[in-house]
This record gives structure tokens, sequence and C-alpha cells, in this order.
């Protein structure tokens, strides 16, 4: 198990690509951090989740 | 009008009279980069403007439209100019002693680094989900050491105490109620947009006092 946005997932050994395309997010409007760090648009493929982690998805909506 | 105007020093006197010299003089030394100038930007830069803060970095391609003045901080008579022009104009009114520097162009990943590499805090202050996205994924990839505020989520008339500021990492707030999208509903009304701007412009101060907690 991993959190994310502080809920509990099942998704460890899942990269973080095949996580966010079982989701509604869209690529273009979020930021992804792992436990407290950024995780680079280029390393989205790569990254594999882990029991433990802590992800925040941020997805931006308009206005401003 | 000219010899009404107080000098340099009058003003900081004033200042530090509310705030104390030791704050103030720490917000006299902050330098701020807003990035984009619409109704969170305006807003921001007022707000710091007034409250002392030493240099702002003003930074947006577009001009003044008649669709912004329903929220932004521009005058009708405005319209066509530069938006870093025109804020310039208005913060210049209001504080006069205020270091402005002005980058009248697009935020880019490519340019990023160049226009924020002398800020302190960076506030994000777009419009459109994409360019927060790029703006927050760049300054937190290639400038980890800046603090950023952004916002996300302030359209519509859903309560205004709904809008809150989250620390999410070390050194990145967000600011808004992270749901309202423009898109779905009636869009933007000044006072909710104030208050996200509010929001930003607050933590930019705690975080400039030294208070981290949001």
């Amino acid at each position: 198990m991993l959190k994310i946005n502080g809920k509990d997932v099942d998704a460890a050994g899942k990269t973080l690509s095949e996580y966010l395309a079982d989701t509604d997010y869209e690529p273009s409007r979020i930021a992804v951090e792992i436990n407290e760090e950024i995780v680079p648009k280029s390393q989205y493929d790569k990254i594999i989740l882990a029991d433990g982690d802590v992800v925040e998805v941020v997805s931006f909506v308009g206005g401003g | 009008m000219s010899d009404k105007i107080p000098t340099k020093e009058e003003m900081i006197e004033t200042l530090e009279k509310r705030h104390g010299k030791e704050l103030q003089s720490k917000f006299s030394r902050a330098a701020v980069a807003i990035c984009g100038l619409g109704g969170l930007g305006s807003n921001i830069a007022i707000s710091l403007a007034r409250a002392g803060v030493g240099k702002l970095i003003l930074i947006d391609f577009d001009q003044v439209d008649i669709s912004n003045l329903h929220r932004q901080q521009y005058a009708a008579s405005q319209i066509g100019m530069y938006k870093t022009d025109a804020l310039s104009e208005n913060l210049k009114a209001i504080s006069p002693y205020t270091e402005l520097a002005t980058h009248t162009v697009r935020v880019t990943e490519d340019n990023l680094t160049e226009l924020l590499c002398c800020a302190d805090i960076v506030c994000e202050a777009f419009d459109k989900p994409e360019a927060k996205a790029m703006l927050v994924n760049g300054v937190l990839e290639k400038l980890p050491e800046k603090y950023l505020v952004a916002a996300s989520g302030m359209a519509g008339i859903s309560s205004a105490n709904s809008i809150k500021t989250r620390r999410i990492t070390k050194k990145f707030y967000l600011c808004g109620d992270e749901v309202s999208d423009v898109a779905d509903g009636i869009g933007l009304v000044a006072p909710r947009v104030m208050l996200c701007a509010a929001h930003q412009a607050h933590m930019v101060l705690r975080i400039i006092a030294g208070e981290f907690n949001p």
C-alpha cells in the first residue's frame, strides 16, 4: 500500500505513468511529488511506485 | 501633485512603525517574482508593494483587455497597454520606491531559470492549467532552492471560506479551493480571485518573516 493524496492505494509495482493512465488526471495539468520530491515528467514512465511511498498529485484547474 | 509624494525615508519610517523595524527590514530586502499579471498577479503585486516588499519582478506577455477589468487591477484607460507597463504605472502611484523589474514575455521551460534567478520567492499566477503545471514543474525541478506559491481553484461564487493555503512540500505552497474550474460555471468574480491572491501574497509575507506554516 502507498498513500496518494492522503488515501491508501494498492499501486505498488506500477510505474507512475501506468497509475496515472487508470485515473482521470490530465498529464499536462499536473505536478507529482513522491516523498516530498518533484518527479520530472521525463521520469513518469520510469518511476516505479513502492509500498510506503507518499504521493501527492497536484492537479491544476483554470482561473487566475 | 509631486510635492505631496512622501520621500523614501518617510515611506520606510511609516512601514517600520507598523511592521516593526526588524520585519520591515526583511520585507525591504526580499525579491518576489510574479508570473502572470491577471486577477491573481495584479492583486498579489499591489498587496506586496503596499506591505513594503523591496523588489517585484513582474512577468506577463499580454495586454490589458476589456474582459480583464472585472477582476484585475487595471483601469479602463489602460486597455491595450502591456500589463507589465500598466501594472508598473499603478504600483508606482501606490508605492513609488518599490523596485520593479518587468519582463514582457511568455514564460517557458526554456526561459524560466533566467527570468526567475533573482527571486527569493516565486508566485504562480497564471490562468491556464497547463501553464500553471509547466511553471510549477519547472521551478520545482530547476530551481529547487526557491519558495513557490501557486494557485488553483478560485472560480465561481462558492464560499469564500473554501479558499485556503496548503503546504504541499517544504518549499511549495498551493492556494485556492483546488477544484473550482473556470470551465465549470460562471467564471471568475473579483472578490474570490482577490481572496486567492491575498492567500498567496500573505503566504509570501509569512515566508519572508520566517513563518513557514500556512
